[in-house]
């Protein structure tokens, strides 16, 4: 911007407006926030107020018993992820919150699938889990229970192949996340 | 200590002198330490009459409101008075009582989720769940309302904590890590925007409440001075610079005036500083100042490009950064001859489109009329507190406000019933200024209790009442676009103002003079004690100019 009082040319026409801008990419952001009752409350109230829609919440303590994590994913496709975390930011519970970088970033989803598997159809079923190196964790005459960590897309793979034996059941933890490296998220 | 008696000496300590509230059981133990804590207590005679004094008071004086109620009803009667706080920015601490701890959750008598139901209108809130607590939780209350961007804080305290002994200490500090609002502007983006003024042809500063919150009114008339930089202002920011300037527009927005309007439309580079863009400013968005760039100075960054793109975003207090830009600016020695166009074209509107209206010829008082006679009797000198409706637009358009924190109303919310109360408020903060209220017969009928308050705590507020028989904005808005189908807007002549003003021990007059109201409503004001006075006006009479909802600023009809 050069020194104080020096007389360059600012074209108006060169201004160009910043924020708003819809990034077209799912977004994680990491939030630390007091461990007091209602933060929750707070924070899923603000979503619902401000039209924002969350595609998946994880809720959890820290290492720190004053402190929760929140692991929220949304699209920001959809919203404008620079006036969600401004708005989050005005929470006084809320402490810190990161946009997490996609690429120095770890993200894991715990699922568990109820999956029909009698018969001639077991083995089948248990070699997918074998190749997605998820366990089986209860075993029934008529159904198997799989469980799954990884990435999103890891689950969602999953879920595609083994949907055609017969679905009876999902549940998805949704996305937790933490920064590569040494720093702290 | 009993945590209530720790509770009025942390009130103390905040410096609080006087607050609004009505008892009940769940507040029984606070009101028992009010009996001797030496704080001056009104008793209001609704809650929603205290929430809006205590809001009156804050906007008045600049310090921090507080007001009290008891638990359930008590507490959800002060909903309005909390939201209205959060959509103005208002500082106030609302305390309210609540059940036994034991009860919490079991549907008891007078219980309600205060917190749950304040949630969404809160700056913040906080529930009380040691007694312990309470020290801590009224000086962060106070500090939160205070400080950033004001707004209310709700403390929510069960019966059984309140009256509960505690050790107490002064409280000198206040911790809250996910708080720290940002004050000081960066150099870099201020240096940025000097330059872009410096070379906008036709700038416009379009100014908030938020500059009076910031108490900036002095910076934003040496930054405008700097340079014949034209100057508008919203309805809350009226005042934060003088009505009657070469360099005044007037307000914007829906029922601004032309010039300030037309400005906002050509202009090349809006400054907008702690203006929030609100639809009733921008019109239709796709179409707002189609041809500018916008600065934009605030303290809460979640209104930058929150409705409008900012091009230079500055986050902080106003009256940290206008200094700043104005050294700056001048510093870059800008070509004032630039701006004679822009001036040019502007004096152009101001001539041909002042605001007007067609008075009567006889003794019949348009109600423009009357906001010119009380600009007269009072000298332009009062604090003035409006309702909410065509006397406030009136009001806004033809009092012109000298200084900041001498108009206030309900911007934001729109809260029919804040007038009176918040003029009682201001009065009670201000006792050697002349408080008015402007009212309509319809606002004043939705907290006209209160004038009782104002007359047993010899509160002297006098309150003009443009009655014309009529919900008159509603009715407007039916003539204008719904075809004249007058759908339950007529009120008749009743109430009896005057009846009703003697009945709570104030002065009832009625005017109906237009020949003699300047002299009218002189006495009216020098008539000791609160006065209510019924102002006759022209029953049908339109707010103009106005922009049509959805419609764009060049559009303005009227």
């Amino acid at each position: 911007m050069g020194e104080p009082g020096t007389k360059e040319i600012l074209s108006l026409e060169d201004l160009e407006a910043a924020g708003n801008l819809r990034t077209g990419r799912r977004h994680i952001l990491a939030l630390t926030v007091e461990n007091k009752p209602g933060v929750l409350t707070r924070i899923t109230g603000l979503f619902a107020r401000r039209g924002f829609n969350i595609d998946t919440l994880a809720v959890g303590p820290t290492d720190d018993p004053a402190l929760s994590r929140i692991t929220i994913t949304l699209d920001g496709a959809v919203h404008p992820i620079d006036q969600v975390t401004k708005q989050l930011h005005k929470l006084i519970n809320v402490i810190k919150i990161r946009d997490l970088e996609p690429a120095d970033t770890l993200a894991r989803e715990l699922a568990l699938f109820k999956v029909a598997a009698d018969g001639p159809t077991r083995a089948e079923v248990m070699g997918i889990v074998d190749i997605f190196r998820a366990k089986i964790v209860d075993l029934s005459k008529r159904a198997v229970v799989i469980e799954v960590t990884g990435t999103r897309a890891k689950i969602e793979a999953f879920e595609q192949l083994v949907r055609p034996f017969g679905l009876i059941e999902m549940v998805r933890t949704g996305e937790i996340a933490v920064a590569r490296g040494r720093s702290e998220t | 200590m009993r945590a209530v008696d720790a509770l009025m000496e942390c009130l103390k300590a905040e410096g609080v002198d006087v607050v609004f509230g009505l008892p009940g059981g769940a507040n029984l133990p606070t009101y028992d330490a009010f009996y001797d804590a030496g704080i001056r207590h009104i008793l209001v005679r609704h809650e929603a009459g205290g929430g809006h004094a205590a809001e009156g008071y804050a906007k008045a004086t600049g310090k921090v409101g507080v007001a009290l109620g008891t638990s359930g009803p008590g507490a959800t009667n002060l909903v309005t008075p909390i939201c209205d706080a959060m959509m103005d920015s208002v500082p106030v601490v609302f305390l309210t009582g609540q059940v036994r701890t034991e009860l919490l959750g079991t549907d008891g008598f007078q219980e309600a989720d205060t917190i749950g139901i304040t949630m969404p209108i809160v700056k913040h809130s906080i529930m009380i769940q040691d007694p312990r607590e309470i020290p801590r939780a009224i000086h962060e209350a106070f500090h939160i309302a205070r400080t950033g961007r004001p707004g209310p804080v709700v403390v929510d305290i069960p019966q059984d904590l309140s009256r509960a002994d505690i050790p107490y200490e002064p409280v000198t500090d206040v911790r809250l890590p996910g708080y720290a609002p940002t004050t000081d502007g960066n150099q870099k983006q201020i240096r940025l925007a000097a330059k872009a003024l410096a070379n906008a042809r036709r700038p416009v500063l379009y100014v908030g409440g938020g500059v009076v919150s910031a108490e900036a009114s002095t910076e934003l008339i040496e930054l405008a001075e700097a340079d014949r930089l034209p100057v508008t202002c919203t309805l809350n920011g009226l005042g934060a610079f003088p009505g009657v300037h070469a360099q005044w527009l007037g307000m914007l927005g829906m029922h601004g005036t032309r010039a300030a309007n037309y400005a906002m439309d050509e202009a090349d580079l809006i400054v907008a500083i702690g203006a929030r863009f609100d639809d009733r400013i921008t019109g239709k968005l796709t179409e707002f100042a189609p041809h500018a760039k916008f600065i934009h100075i605030d303290i809460d960054p979640a209104e930058i490009s929150k409705n409008i793109p900012a091009h230079i975003p500055i986050v902080g207090d106003a009256k940290n950064i206008l200094p700043r830009l104005t050294a700056e600016y001048r510093a870059l020695g800008p070509d004032a001859g630039r701006l004679e166009e822009w001036w040019r074209r502007i004096d152009g509107w101001r001539e041909r489109h002042p605001l007007s209206f067609a008075d009567s010829d006889g003794p019949e008082i348009k109600p423009q009329y009357a906001i010119q006679a009380l600009y007269e009797a009072t000298g332009g000198e009062a604090i003035v507190t409006s309702d909410v409706g065509q006397h406030q637009m009136w009001g806004a358009q033809h009092y012109h406000f000298p200084r900041p924190r001498r108009w206030i109303n309900s911007g934001g919310l729109g809260t029919m019933g804040f007038g009176l109360p918040a003029a009682m408020g201001a009065k009670v903060g201000c006792p050697e200024e002349t408080v008015v209220c402007i009212s309509g017969d319809g606002s004043i009928q939705m907290n006209m209790q209160e004038l009782a308050t104002c007359t047993q705590n010899g509160i002297d507020i006098k309150v003009f009442i443009l009655n014309n028989g009529y919900l008159g904005m509603v009715r407007q808005w039916q003539e204008l676009f719904w075809d004249r189908r007058y759908s339950a807007v007529e009120k008749g002549q009743w109430p009896d103002f005057v009846k009703l003003a003697e009945a709570h021990g104030a002065t009832g007059l009625r005017l109906s003079d237009k020949h003699t109201l300047v002299e009218d409503m002189r006495r009216a004001i020098a008539t000791p004690g609160p006065v209510l006075v019924d102002v006759q006006v022209t029953a049908e009479e339109n707010v103009y100019p106005m922009i049509a909802p959805g419609s764009a600023a060049r559009d303005m009809v009227g």
